[in-house]
């Protein structure tokens, strides 16, 4: 050991989806990295909602799924608009998805629900067993630095600094790491979504019978509008082995504006007539609650400087419009990794030379649909009606064309038409739609 | 299903609380004017909580998410740091 403190090649602070898939992916290349994590375990400090995909998974673990600690795999989606007494769903079920992957691409599971604290544990396992050192129960406390240079960092430990070519910040969405070094400033309350999620027992049986599932198969259902009290955020129920994680959100901005204690929230969701009997008989286990990084491409920090790259929620990868963070945390920590040998090969590590990460990341497919959606945040934060009025509009509409009451089927579209119209002028319902597809088209 | 109070859904939880603080207000006196207080709601476990006309820390229950500190940016007044590695909240689901 130096005089200064250890050094290593690479430092990944965060062992989540970000830094330990960047740092299986460099210990596998001989690289000698650390990872720094502030829990017990990778994953014991780890939030997710519960769902990860099959394919950028395998991209950096092939055929994970066959050892992985994983729940099911979905065969189903559903998404159910909310009002305070009635669901409108809508689901789609592919056999497809219900086959484990062989020679047709085409055809395999496409995502799986899986526990943080288990699976992440397994990724940790993996990163270890390519050569990476684990170092847990270890806070990063600021990086150390000479002028712009990243040279390692200062952990909460006696001793504790820490040196390396290149510090990879995959701390999460609070990246206090990505803020001291300059790279981000403080988040603002619209930038997240607040989500609380509770794990509820039930046996697996019972499970499968309320979802119309078999075996390890698994169904997803989002929830808006009342879910979220008409405020901009979403619900989700997910099946596990043997438990439901539920949960749900919305902007911290709107939260606080509205005065809204999360759990309140959660307990409103759970109570609902459509949702509470999926939940019958259920036991809570866990109370988990996380910050979702919401603020998308127009919020993404400065990826990269001299000795350091950001990956994963640090980095606002998450496309909150399809629930994806997962991938993206996955897919930044391998485009991560390729940048830093690539910078090995030339030993610069200088923030021209990493910059071929923000390369990466800007040819990506993650980047093409964080530029998709790029407005799309702002657009219905400024548009409360697609929370309320349009949900309610949408299942009153269904509720009167499915009551047989003597009515003609024509009055009550002329009816239904009119309500309509009277709720909200036709030249904002246009420019409303209009406006809501721009920002998603 | 039963419905659990906020306090009973902590208990399922494992956490290993440390000795101090991680959370502190800096000025007590900055939160009297503060005309929302939101951190007495929004916290998920309801760690602030408006006492003797100031705020109280009850950390020892704190998820480690964050939202305080971004609800409080305004004021700024929220030290916030993550608990002492080994510390703090141990999920066993995630």
């Amino acid at each position: 050991m130096s005089e200064r403190g250890e050094k290593f090649d690479v430092i990944v602070v965060g062992a989540g989806p970000a830094g330990l898939s960047a740092a299986y992916l460099l210990a596998k290349e001989g690289v000698n990295v650390a990872v720094v994590e502030r829990g017990d375990f990778p994953g014991s400090k780890n939030v997710m909602g519960g769902v990860l995909y099959r394919r950028p998974t395998e991209e950096i673990f092939p055929e994970f799924w066959k050892t992985a600690p994983l729940e099911r795999h979905l065969i189903e989606t559903q998404a159910w608009v909310l009002t305070p007494e009635s669901a409108f769903k809508a689901a789609h079920r592919h056999q497809a998805f219900a086959e484990p992957p062989a020679q047709d691409k085409d055809r395999g599971y496409n995502a799986f629900t899986v526990m943080r604290a288990r699976f992440d544990k397994w990724m940790g396992q993996q990163a270890r067993d390519a050569g990476a050192l684990i170092i847990p129960e270890t806070v990063v406390e600021s990086a150390l630095m000479e002028g712009d240079h990243v040279l390692g960092v200062h952990t909460g430990r006696p001793d504790g600094d820490l040196y390396a070519d290149v510090v990879i910040a995959a701390d999460g969405v609070n990246s206090l790491l990505a803020q001291n070094v300059g790279l981000r400033g403080e988040l603002d309350p619209d930038q997240v979504a607040l989500v609380v999620k509770e794990v509820i027992a039930l046996p697996r049986e019972t499970i499968e019978d309320r979802f119309g599932l078999t075996g390890d198969q698994g169904a997803s259902i989002e929830l808006y509008a009342n879910a979220s009290w008409g405020m901009v955020g979403t619900g989700f129920i997910y099946t596990n082995r043997d438990t439901l994680s539920i949960g749900c959100g919305a902007l911290l901005s709107q939260l606080v504006e509205r005065q809204v204690t999360p759990d309140d929230l959660l307990e409103h969701m759970k109570s609902h007539p459509a949702v509470a009997p999926l939940l019958a008989g259920g036991e809570t286990r866990e109370f988990l609650a996380h910050l979702i990084p919401e603020g998308g491409l127009r919020a993404m920090p400065k990826l990269s400087t001299h000795g350091m790259l950001v990956v994963g929620d640090a980095a606002m990868m998450v496309n909150s419009m399809h629930r994806e963070g997962s991938n993206l945390a996955l897919a930044s920590g391998r485009f991560a990794a390729q940048a830093v040998l690539r910078a090995r090969e030339w030993s610069d590590y200088s923030a021209d030379s990493l910059a071929y990460y923000d390369q990466l990341i800007r040819d990506s497919s993650l980047y093409k649909d964080l530029y998709k959606y790029r407005n799309m945040a702002r657009f219905f934060e400024s548009h409360p009606e697609f929370f309320s009025l349009y949900p309610d509009l949408l299942c009153e509409a269904a509720r009167d064309m499915l009551t047989v009451d003597g009515v003609s089927k024509r009055t009550k579209q002329r009816r239904i038409f009119w309500g309509a119209l009277r709720r909200r002028m036709p030249w904002r319902m246009a420019l409303d739609f209009y406006g809501a597809w721009r920002s998603i088209a | 299903m039963k419905q659990l109070t906020l306090e009973q859904k902590l208990f399922l939880n494992g956490f290993r609380p440390d000795r101090d603080s991680h959370l502190q207000i800096k000025d007590p006196a900055k939160c009297r004017d503060c005309k929302l207080r939101q951190c007495t709601y929004i916290c998920p476990v309801n760690t602030y909580r408006w006492e003797n006309d100031q705020v109280t820390v009850f950390f020892e229950g704190c998820l480690e998410c964050g939202a305080c500190r971004i609800a409080c940016k305004a004021c700024d007044n929220l030290e916030w740091r993550y608990p002492r590695g080994g510390f703090g909240i141990n999920y066993r689901t995630g």
